[in-house]
Order: structure tokens, then C-alpha cells, then sequence
């Protein structure tokens, strides 16, 4: 609770730097109606006018929070198509494109781990491995996302391979990175004694990877999946922009289609709130484990 | 107990059977700045149930020499059996328990825990494991810290969990770097008396690394003094003192004596 404050203070500043934001941004389209329809504007006018436009350049905080409100709550409880009246989520609300977005960003995470992990012990086992993996898998990712995300789906899709895999697959190739850089440096973690201390108990590989360097490694385990699952959701959100069949990344895109820059900003919120949740129970579960294994205090 | 008392106030010279004999090691690092000589023919007999010190300045090559018994590092030059055998066959014979300088204890793992991991590796079943767990604990005065987690334990605690660790699997050799070299003279002292009191218990063979002179003279039946540059043996010390060392005996004359003729081999070393 001593942190409330400070959070508080922080939240209302950004709340009053983004009212005065849109009130400046959203001026000039107000100004300009009312010169067209030859009436003078108060300053109080302008004012309440910029916070209320339909399609304002940038959106006050009550129209986003009245948007995520409409596109979450009252859509599944009220829409034709929602939860209550249909018996399945609405496509018009964000809980059903923050789902698909979910789905594919679980997914990605599970193969990208699986993945970083699986190349991570190439690399501290294999010399061959060691030299070449690791330039390659650092290229992999100067290469802009949402340049190959098309790429992926388009091949994949000749193949016969579309919807959810596609996205994790995107998903997939950012996430897997922060593993591999992660566990490499961990599996690596024990220092010459205690590597000398099993060569004197003459312990194999295998009783030396499961007894010390995988557990010595959990620490940077966890603090490659923090990323690792932030990475998920940015490449879930990439892969579904070209492909528009829902998700938080086609309503993004459909929102600056259409000039919907409410919708756009509430998925971004939702976006942000998803990730927040996501690394949150990572860094949950980070805790357990540790505490668990004695590592944490 | 009773067999061991009857030498006491003997020079303990002959303890039967060799343990570790070496004859003319060498050991050279290839390095960039041309070759090192880590050591340079290098004799010595270690026999069943010694304590063997080995003293000198940082560099003339003690700690490789308890690393080439260990078979850690392979001598280029003589030979070095263990038990008999090759070092490497006596490791892969589990003949020697080894104490390094840091307690090393894995943090995840509780000190019974840690015991284990010998055990666990060489393949006890868990009744003989917990049932050795308890004996070495109980013999480096750690009953009941078993559960506990390393970050739990002083240093010296961590040292003697260590030390347990090292016991666990029954070796005959215990070989020890520099166990106490990061610990306070306080509890360095309490540690070697516990030391000789696990030594008379339990009658293993002991190579101890150290660079602190009275630690040496208080703990061995046997000094091997050393120097660098090349590293080699300047001189080998029977000591005198008899078996049952209480810590006052350290201003005994007998004690001061023999720390006099290490010191003296010390310096030799350096000015040759």
C-alpha cells in the first residue's frame, strides 16, 4: 500500500498531460466546423467539443474507457451477437479478439520456449552448434517482424497451413530468442568447481545437466520468459495485421481504417492490459518455483 | 581409538602402506608467454592415514599437486599413483572425497540435500543415503541443520557441510584446498580442531592445502614445504608432536620448532 502514492500521483499526470494532448490536437477540426458553419467559439465550447468528437485525432481517456466499456461488457451482455443473447462471444467485442489473440500468443510462447531451450542446449553441448547458432539466431531477429510476418503466412499458407499456427509461429520466432540468450548463459552459470566437484564424484553429462546446470539456470530461466512472453504477444498482435480474421492486431487495423481512433486506442489498452497480466503470472510462478528450490529469500 | 593413542609423543614415520606415491612429476603449462613450469620433479610418499600438509607462497604449485592426485590436472613428466592405480582410476573409483576452497554447497538444494548429491550420483538407495546423511552430519557437528537451506549457515558451517559432503561416500583420502583459507582466525581455529578430532575418528588419509604456517604445524604429521618458479619441493617434515593436540600446544616448544624450520624452508624457496 506504501506504493499507492507515488503510482497514483504518476497515473493522474499522465491522465491531465493526455486531456490537455487531445483538447490541443483536436482544436484545430473543431475550430475549422465552426468557422464553416460561422459561429464563434467560446473557449469552454472548443473544449467540451475536442473531448467529444466522433473521430478525434487523438482520444480523451473517458471516450477510450467508454469504448473498452462498450466493446467488452455491454457488447457480450447486450449485443445481438454477444455472449447472453448468442451463446458465443461477439467477433464485435475485444474479449473475443483478445482470445484469439491469447490463443496464438500461448501457443507461440510454448513452441518459442520449447525452441529457445531445445537450441540453448545445442549450443553449451555441441561445439558445431556453439559456433553457428548463435549468429543466426541474432540475425533472425535484426530482420523487422513485420517484414517476414507476411512471408510466414504466405508460405505457410500454401501449404494448407493457416489461422492459429501462422500467428504462433510469428509468436514464436521473437520469443524463442530471449530463451536461447537466457539459457545459454545460464546452463553456463556454474563456475570450474563445481564442475570440478562432479568430475570427482566421476557424475556422467546427463547426471551433470539435470543435477547442476539445469538447475543452476532457473533464474535466468524465468527472466528470459518475462520477455520472452512480452515478445509472444507483439508477434501474435504482428501476425494477425496482414491476415484480418480477428484479433487484437485486426482490430488495430481496422480501427485506422475507418478512422476509429477510440477502437484503435482500446485495443492498444487491451493489448497493454493482456501483457501486463501475462508477465505478471510468469513472475508468479518465477516466485513459486524459486521459493520452492530455496533460491529465493 | 586405543591403537591410535599408543603412537602419541612417536614421530608418526611409518604408517604403513603408500596412499599416493609420486616420483619426478612434472607438470607444464603450454601458455603464450612459452612454457610454465606449475611443477618440477616432484617426489613424494604419502602413507595410509597421514595428515600431509602442503605449504608455500601462491604459485609454487601445492594447490596442482592436490589437483593432480585428484586427477584434475594431468602431470606431463614421472609418475603419481593412487592406491596403486592411475589417478584417474582412482577417481573414476571414487578412492578420494574434495574439499575446495569455496563451500560450494548448491544454493536449491538443503544441506542434507547437498550430502546427497554424491550419493545420489554414485547410485545409493535412499535408505543408505539419509542413513549417511545423519552419520557425516552428526561427525562435522551439523545434526539438525539438515533441512536447512546454505544461505541458512555461517561460513564455517558451510565449510563443514561441505566437508560432510566430501565424507559421505566413504572415501579413504579426504583432499582438502585451502578449506578454511576465507574464514576468520576464530572460527579457522575451532574448524582445525574439529578437523583432528574427524581425523582420529575416522583414521582417512588427508592432503591439506593451506598457506598459513601455524595451521599447518597444529594439524599434520607430515609438512611438505614448496616453492614456485618452478614449483617443487624444498623440504618434507616429519612432525614431532604427538597425535592428541589440544590448540595450547601451538606455545609448546616443540611447536615453535618445527614452524621455525617450515619458515625457514619458506624463505630458502624465495631466495633461491
Amino acid at each position: 500500500m506504501r506504493n499507492l502514492g507515488p503510482i497514483l500521483t504518476v497515473v493522474a499526470a499522465i491522465v491531465v498531460i493526455w486531456y490537455a494532448g487531445a483538447v490541443g490536437l483536436n482544436a484545430a477540426w473543431s475550430k475549422d466546423q465552426a468557422a464553416r458553419a460561422g459561429v464563434e467559439l467560446s473557449f469552454g465550447e472548443m473544449v467540451s467539443q475536442t473531448l467529444s468528437q466522433d473521430r478525434p485525432k487523438l482520444p480523451a481517456p473517458h471516450q477510450v474507457a467508454v469504448e473498452l466499456w462498450q466493446s467488452t461488457w455491454v457488447e457480450e451482455t447486450q449485443g445481438r451477437r454477444g455472449l447472453v443473447r448468442s451463446g458465443s462471444l461477439s467477433n464485435r467485442s475485444l474479449v473475443y479478439h483478445g482470445w484469439l489473440t491469447l490463443s496464438a500468443t500461448l501457443l507461440g510462447f510454448a513452441i518459442g520456449t520449447g525452441a529457445g531451450v531445445l537450441l540453448a542446449v545445442g549450443i553449451v553441448y555441441n561445439r558445431a552448434m556453439d559456433m553457428s547458432v548463435m549468429p543466426w539466431a541474432i540475425a533472425s531477429q535484426t530482420i523487422p517482424i513485420l517484414a517476414i510476418a507476411p512471408m510466414i503466412i504466405v508460405v505457410l499458407n500454401s501449404i494448407g497451413i493457416s489461422g492459429l499456427l501462422p500467428k504462433a509461429i510469428i509468436s514464436a520466432y521473437l520469443s524463442f530468442f530471449p530463451v536461447v540468450v537466457g539459457m545459454v548463459k545460464g546452463l553456463r552459470s556454474p563456475d570450474a568447481m563445481q564442475l570440478d566437484l562432479l568430475r570427482t564424484y566421476s557424475a556422467s553429462g546427463g547426471q551433470a545437466f539435470w543435477k547442476l546446470r539445469l538447475p543452476a539456470s532457473m533464474p535466468y530461466f524465468f527472466a528470459s520468459l518475462k520477455v520472452a512472453i512480452a515478445a509472444s504477444l507483439v508477434g501474435a498482435i504482428v501476425g494477425e495485421l496482414p491476415v484480418q480474421q480477428g484479433g487484437l492486431g485486426a482490430r488495430l487495423l481496422a480501427g485506422s481504417y475507418y478512422g476509429q481512433t477510440a477502437q484503435i486506442w482500446a485495443a492498444l489498452f487491451a493489448a497493454a492490459a493482456l501483457a501486463a497480466v501475462l508477465v505478471g503470472i510468469v513472475g508468479v510462478i518465477q516466485r513459486r518455483t524459486l521459493t520452492r528450490m530455496g533460491m529465493a529469500r | 581409538m586405543g591403537a591410535l593413542r599408543d603412537v602419541t609423543g612417536e614421530p608418526m614415520t611409518q604408517m604403513g602402506e603408500t596412499v599416493v606415491a609420486a616420483s619426478g612429476v612434472d607438470l607444464t603449462f603450454e601458455t603464450n608467454d612459452g612454457p610454465v613450469h606449475a611443477l618440477k620433479g616432484v617426489d613424494l610418499e604419502i602413507g595410509k592415514g597421514e595428515f600431509v600438509s602442503f605449504i608455500g607462497p601462491s604459485g609454487c604449485g601445492k594447490t596442482t599437486f592436490l589437483r593432480c592426485i585428484a586427477a584434475l590436472e594431468t602431470p606431463t613428466g614421472g609418475t603419481l599413483t593412487v592406491n596403486g592405480m592411475s589417478p584417474d582410476e582412482a577417481r573414476r573409483a571414487r578412492a578420494y572425497g574434495y574439499v575446495f576452497q569455496a563451500a560450494g554447497l548448491y544454493p536449491w538444494r538443503t544441506i542434507g540435500g547437498n550430502i546427497r548429491l554424491p550419493l545420489e550420483i554414485m547410485g545409493y538407495d535412499k535408505a543408505a543415503q539419509a542413513e549417511r546423511v545423519a552419520r557425516v552430519l552428526e561427525l562435522v557437528d551439523l545434526a539438525g541443520f539438515e533441512k536447512k537451506y546454505p544461505w541458512q549457515l555461517s561460513g564455517g558451517m558451510q565449510q563443514r557441510a561441505s566437508i560432510a559432503r566430501a565424507l559421505a561416500f566413504d572415501a579413504d583420502i579426504l583432499l582438502m584446498d585451502e578449506p578454511f583459507g576465507a574464514l576468520d582466525e576464530i572460527v579457522r581455529d575451532h574448524l582445525n580442531e574439529q578437523l583432528l578430532a574427524l581425523w582420529a575418528r575416522t583414521g582417512k588419509t588427508i592432503g591439506f592445502v593451506t598457506h598459513s604456517i601455524p595451521e599447518a604445524v597444529y594439524l599434520s604429521t607430515k609438512i611438505v614445504v614448496m616453492s614456485p618458479r618452478p614449483g617443487r619441493i624444498t623440504d618434507v617434515i616429519e612432525s614431532p608432536l604427538p597425535k592428541e593436540r589440544p590448540l595450547d600446544i601451538r606455545d609448546s616448544k616443540e611447536f615453535i620448532e618445527v614452524a621455525h624450520r617450515v619458515r625457514e624452508g619458506l624463505r630458502a624457496g624465495h631466495e633461491a
